[in-house]
């Protein structure tokens, strides 16, 4: 193998470079990046970026001379168009056919938006800087979506003065993720910093001075911020013959096609440790799968399932939310540890009969450490949780 | 191997630990790393570099000669 192509240059394509580097690959390396940017991280744009206490330049996530140290062959501000598996060449927006012997895609996700114009979204250095500018003492921002990524945002916008509203259309926010239980703690903490939480509503566009809702009712707000999800950009690969229903599918090395593999947010593969086909926008995972797929396709005769246990965090408000494993679609959540009355917890989650998630709020770290072991050598619910009847919720 | 824990960036993943327990540690209050070993032996730098690589935070630098 001579030439691989990365296209995406975030956490997961700089993971992959660094890998195939240090595992001694001296062949050409392309790095494809339609940001303008050098690889930089994303989850502080919902936290220290934002509340201004970071500069964009902390955000780099290697330094200038670390990347020059990888030799790669670069290409910034320039998407990636088309792939064509035959002819194994990429296809840049400006025409140019970049050939390669082995591909990974990395091209992440994208914020889905509403109908309406002049709404923020919050995924690039770029968003994340303009929705700063308008975080101002006593300006009025709506939020629409109480996941991570909006509650993140509410939260750093009351610490810096704006008055809150919090739209979500569920009746209890995150409940599809942490369970009902969690989700009650996640919206206290919202209520008790001010904001003004609105769940169970259904957001239908934004308009000129807020979002209009399905009653037609306006929230006024002097921003919006829209925080609804994101998809998997996958439409420059139409045609390629991946397939690309929610993200690129993969198989348990994360290869999608011969010597095409992928990584980070976009990447959808069968997970053996859950038996379950996954795609993960955590931001451990970007490096892990990056580095998988790396030395897949470097060494494909010694290649390794990819089978982590997933792993996430949110600082909101005073709180730290850890979590590791795959909670989404839990089908009972036990407190193992703590009080959710006090914020501070810890709780697991059931999947069938297998341990399958611990959440963690203010506990010492080497106290979900535990569970995370449990979950990674495939516990039964029954042996990590003998007392659950005491301890369920 | 000298390696630089950049710790006002740390966001208390412990991903670190897991792949060089014999250099990092968490702290118990509030899980922030810490270094145990500035210079690691030969043996050591496998596990350091993954865990460069893998901290979700790029908090870990590493200067190799």
């Amino acid at each position: 193998m001579k030439r691989v192509v990365i296209v995406g240059a975030s956490a997961a394509g700089l993971a992959v470079a660094e890998t195939l580097r240090r595992e001694g690959f001296d062949g050409t390396l392309t790095l494809i990046g339609d940001e303008p940017y050098l690889p930089y991280d994303r989850p502080p744009l919902s936290k220290q970026l934002l509340t201004g206490d970071w500069d964009a330049e902390r955000l780099a996530l290697r330094t200038p001379a670390d990347v020059t140290g990888l030799e790669l062959d670069m290409l910034l501000g320039v998407p990636a168009t088309g792939l064509d598996l035959a002819d194994r060449t990429v296809q840049l927006g400006d025409g140019t056919p970049v050939p390669y012997d082995g591909l990974v895609i990395a091209t992440g996700v994208r914020p889905r938006r509403l109908p309406g114009e002049g709404a923020h979204v919050l995924r690039t250095l770029d968003d994340a800087l303009a929705l700063r500018g308008v975080l101002k003492p006593g300006r009025r921002l709506v939020v629409v979506g109480a996941g991570f990524l909006g509650a993140e945002v509410a939260a750093v916008a009351r610490q810096r003065g704006c008055d809150v509203t919090l739209l979500e259309p569920s009746p209890v926010p995150l409940a599809h993720a942490v369970g009902d239980e969690v989700g009650r703690v996640l919206t206290r903490a919202h209520l008790e910093h001010g904001v003004s939480l609105r769940c169970g509503v259904s957001v239908t566009e934004v308009a000129e001075h807020g979002v209009r809702l399905a009653d037609g009712e306006l929230v006024e707000g002097d921003a919006v911020l829209v925080a609804v999800g994101s998809l998997p950009n996958t439409e420059w690969l139409e045609g390629s013959g991946l397939s690309t229903g929610d993200g690129v599918m993969c198989d348990e090395y994360c290869e999608a096609a011969r010597n095409v593999y992928a990584a980070g947010d976009v990447a959808r593969w069968w997970n053996p440790l859950f038996d379950t086909v996954m795609r993960i926008e955590h931001r451990t995972n970007a490096a892990e799968q990056g580095m998988a797929a790396a030395r897949n396709l470097l060494n494909p005769e010694s290649r390794k399932p990819f089978a982590p246990v997933p792993y996430f965090w949110s600082d909101q408000y005073d709180m730290k939310i850890q979590a590791y494993g795959y909670l989404r679609g839990h089908d009972e959540v036990a407190v193992v540890e703590g009080d959710v009355t006090d914020g501070r917890f810890l709780a697991v989650y059931r999947t069938g009969d297998r341990l399958v998630g611990a959440l963690a709020v203010g506990m010492p770290p080497k106290a979900i450490r535990q569970w995370r072991q449990a979950i990674a050598v495939r516990a039964t619910w029954r042996d990590a949780v003998p007392d659950r009847s005491a301890a369920a919720v | 191997m000298h390696v630089v824990l950049d710790e006002p960036k740390c966001v208390a993943s412990g991903q670190c630990v897991m792949a060089a327990p014999d250099v990092f540690d968490q702290r118990d209050e509030d899980g922030i790393a810490i270094l145990l070993n500035e210079n690691p032996g030969d043996e050591l730098h496998a596990g350091v570099r993954e865990a460069a690589a893998i901290c979700p935070a790029a908090a870990i630098l590493l200067a190799e000669k």
